[in-house]
């Protein structure tokens, strides 16, 4: 176990060594931070002066070097736009993206647990082929056209929920988020059902087909050989062995929603890291950029990291030691 | 698909008996699915001599015309069905040239997926050992970032480094690049699973014994008897490359307004759908869908008829 969680570890480092070089790479060839710094009224030689100063024109290795002494205490550098730290002006725009994740993921949970178990247990009913059909095409239709289409039914046409922002954010517990109030809650509602509309149906599919490998296995055909209620063989034998693989796929997808919430916040305007990110990258902002992609790189290593490993620990026959893997 | 009819008639034969065409014929949604993409492709190929307009065209473009709605409502104009966008440009017309451009990237994008996997499923597969481990790995890690957002972020960090313009003029080329390099573990981990499978058979082992060379191994012998689960990962694929293009170009990230695909022109659209003018959105929005949609339904089919062994990942 120990030799698995260093070998798991280990791979995230190099990882992140591998994003952090392209990362840095993007940030030595984007922009000129001289220019940003002393305008264009400095002469050619009191540049190249600076230039010198600031080690500009030391070799990449040496340049890398710094970056990465830096990236390790936090600094990723100064937003151009913002004129502050860009992991500082990043991680205030991390509660608003995670509040999207957060009601999506349990939209996601509440109805493809009930659904997907649902659909395999009674594959013939026409609420069943309903629910594939729906998810079919669910599949098939772009998180920002639903987006969309959401925003102009229930903001425009009925004007029933606010069409962007974020609202009037409450306070709880010396927590700010949309969550502890109503009008937060309001401005919720659209972006995490447009959010989760792309992963629903997935998970719908994924927990049915694990239910419908689980019903067909040996194990269950011998309990209801046995004479076992049928309710009891589902929800507690059946139900339990499938979630162990949607438990894993379904970290992984929570990772995928971040680049779903960019598709999502451009649509309502959402002031979370997707929108800020967009907005760097027309402002050529190359720090923000450059924290941006770290950021999120982050976020994918540690939670395919966390998976990997709660898989290991869960499920007793995945090779450990990763031998003849 | 599969086999193409220009062969000798005895494969043509063949491939009229086949299994592929025996369920095709039982199956209305396949047929529906297949008979209306083709529809798509078929339009999307003869835009130029189809459409009303040419929305390249700046001469034919009035901007006395512009937002005018469809046919069917009060100020309609009979000269444009479907209405015209902001520029006055015909609605119809710029969705046939768009799904000829959104179809165009995605099959390239595939076609160049389908490249990289082929090379390094097939090397990993075969060699094994170490380079297997080592792309394997690769392909794990590239995976375990969302496609979309490795797309997402290259085409960001391209767009500001060689200015709007440059971007815009290389758009096509650009997002094939980026969206056929984000998605090769896909084919590479299948083509993977495929030759480690086949590799074991005993028509390998005698090709082996009669002393042909890798390569001809790997490409004339192996290959070809894993191209079910190549078709069927292909449909999806082209979907999913056509869903990641117009999510590049509604972020503003793919085709510039000028020379729209469909998700330029959903995002030309959105502009407009807060002042009520839902048609500029709501045809290319749909056109998109259904294409999306009847992609997907045929490689669902594809895979319940050929029920290969895909990598589950």
């Amino acid at each position: 176990m120990l030799i698995f969680l260093l070998k798991r570890t280990l791979q995230a480092v190099i990882v992140m060594l591998v994003i952090s070089v392209v990362a840095f790479a993007i940030q030595d060839n984007l922009g000129d931070p001289l220019r940003e710094l002393v305008g264009q009224s400095v002469s050619a030689a009191e540049r190249e002066m600076l230039r010198d100063e600031m080690g500009l024109n030391d070799p990449f290795i040496e340049k890398y070097g710094r970056f990465l002494k830096n990236a390790l205490h936090g600094d990723l550098g100064n937003s151009y736009f913002f004129k502050r730290p860009a992991l500082d002006v990043i991680i205030d725009k991390l509660g608003p993206t995670l509040e999207l994740v957060f009601g999506a993921t349990v939209i996601i949970v509440v109805f493809s647990i009930p659904l997907g178990v649902y659909t395999a247990i009674h594959p013939n009913t026409t609420f069943t082929k309903i629910v594939m059909a729906l998810s079919s095409i669910g599949i098939s239709i772009p998180v920002f056209l639903t987006a969309i289409m959401l925003t102009y039914i229930f903001a425009i046409q009925l004007g029933w929920l606010p069409s962007f922002g974020r609202g009037e954010p409450g306070q709880f517990a010396g927590i700010e988020s949309a969550y502890f109030s109503v009008d937060g809650l309001r401005h919720l509602i659209l972006p995490c059902i447009a959010l989760s509309s792309i992963m629903l149906p997935l998970f719908i599919r994924l927990v049915r087909s694990e239910m419908l490998e689980v019903l067909s296995s040996e194990y269950i055909k011998f309990a209801k050989a046995k004479g076992l209620a049928l309710n009891r063989i589902y929800y507690q034998h059946a139900l339990k062995n499938t979630m162990l693989p949607v438990l894993t796929v379904g970290g992984v997808q929570i990772g995928t929603m971040v680049a779903y919430t960019i598709l999502t916040e451009r649509v309502f305007q959402w002031p979370g890291m997707g929108f800020l990110f967009l907005e760097a990258v027309n402002r050529v902002d190359t720090p923000l950029i450059t924290a941006y992609v770290i950021f999120v790189g982050f976020i994918f290593v540690v939670t395919n990291t966390l998976v990997d490993l709660l898989y290991g620990l869960i499920n007793p026959t995945v090779n450990l030691t990763g031998k003849g893997a | 698909m599969a086999a193409i009819p220009s062969a000798a008639p005895g494969r043509w034969q063949r491939f009229r008996e086949s299994d592929l065409v025996y369920h095709f014929k039982r199956d209305k949604v396949a047929m529906f699915s297949f008979a209306l993409f083709l529809t798509f492709l078929l339009l999307a190929l003869f835009a130029p001599w189809i459409a009303p307009t040419d929305p390249y065209d700046k001469m034919s473009i009035d901007i006395m015309d512009s937002e005018i709605p469809p046919v069917w409502m009060d100020d309609g104009d009979p000269r444009f069905l479907l209405g015209t966008d902001e520029q006055g440009r015909d609605i119809l017309s710029t969705i046939l040239y768009g799904s000829r451009l959104s179809l165009t990237i995605g099959f390239l994008a595939v076609g160049l997926q389908l490249f990289l996997g082929i090379i390094i499923g097939m090397t990993a597969g075969y060699f094994g050992g170490r380079i297997d481990s080592f792309l394997m790995r690769l392909a794990d890690v590239q995976l375990s970032f969302s496609t979309l957002m490795v797309a997402i972020i290259i085409s960001a960090v391209f767009k500001a480094a060689f200015g709007g313009e440059f971007f815009s003029r290389y758009a096509v080329i650009m997002l094939i690049v980026v969206i056929g390099v984000a998605e090769w573990p896909q084919y590479a981990r299948t083509i993977r699973a495929s030759v480690l499978a086949e590799k074991e058979k005993e028509y390998v082992e005698a090709a082996r014994v009669i002393g042909f060379k890798s390569g001809r191994i790997m490409f004339r012998h192996i290959l070809p008897n894993c191209l079910s689960p190549i078709l069927v990962i292909s449909t999806v694929q082209v979907a999913n490359a056509i869903m990641s293009e117009a999510a590049l170009s509604f972020l503003g990230l793919g085709l510039p307004v000028d020379q729209p695909s469909l998700g330029a022109l959903i995002n030309t659209g959105f502009e407009f759908i807060f002042s009520g003018r839902w048609w500029i959105l709501l045809f290319p929005g749909l056109v998109l869908v259904a294409l999306v949609l009847v992609i997907n339904l045929l490689g669902d089919w594809l895979r319940d008829v050929f029920n290969p062994r895909i990598y589950k990942g």
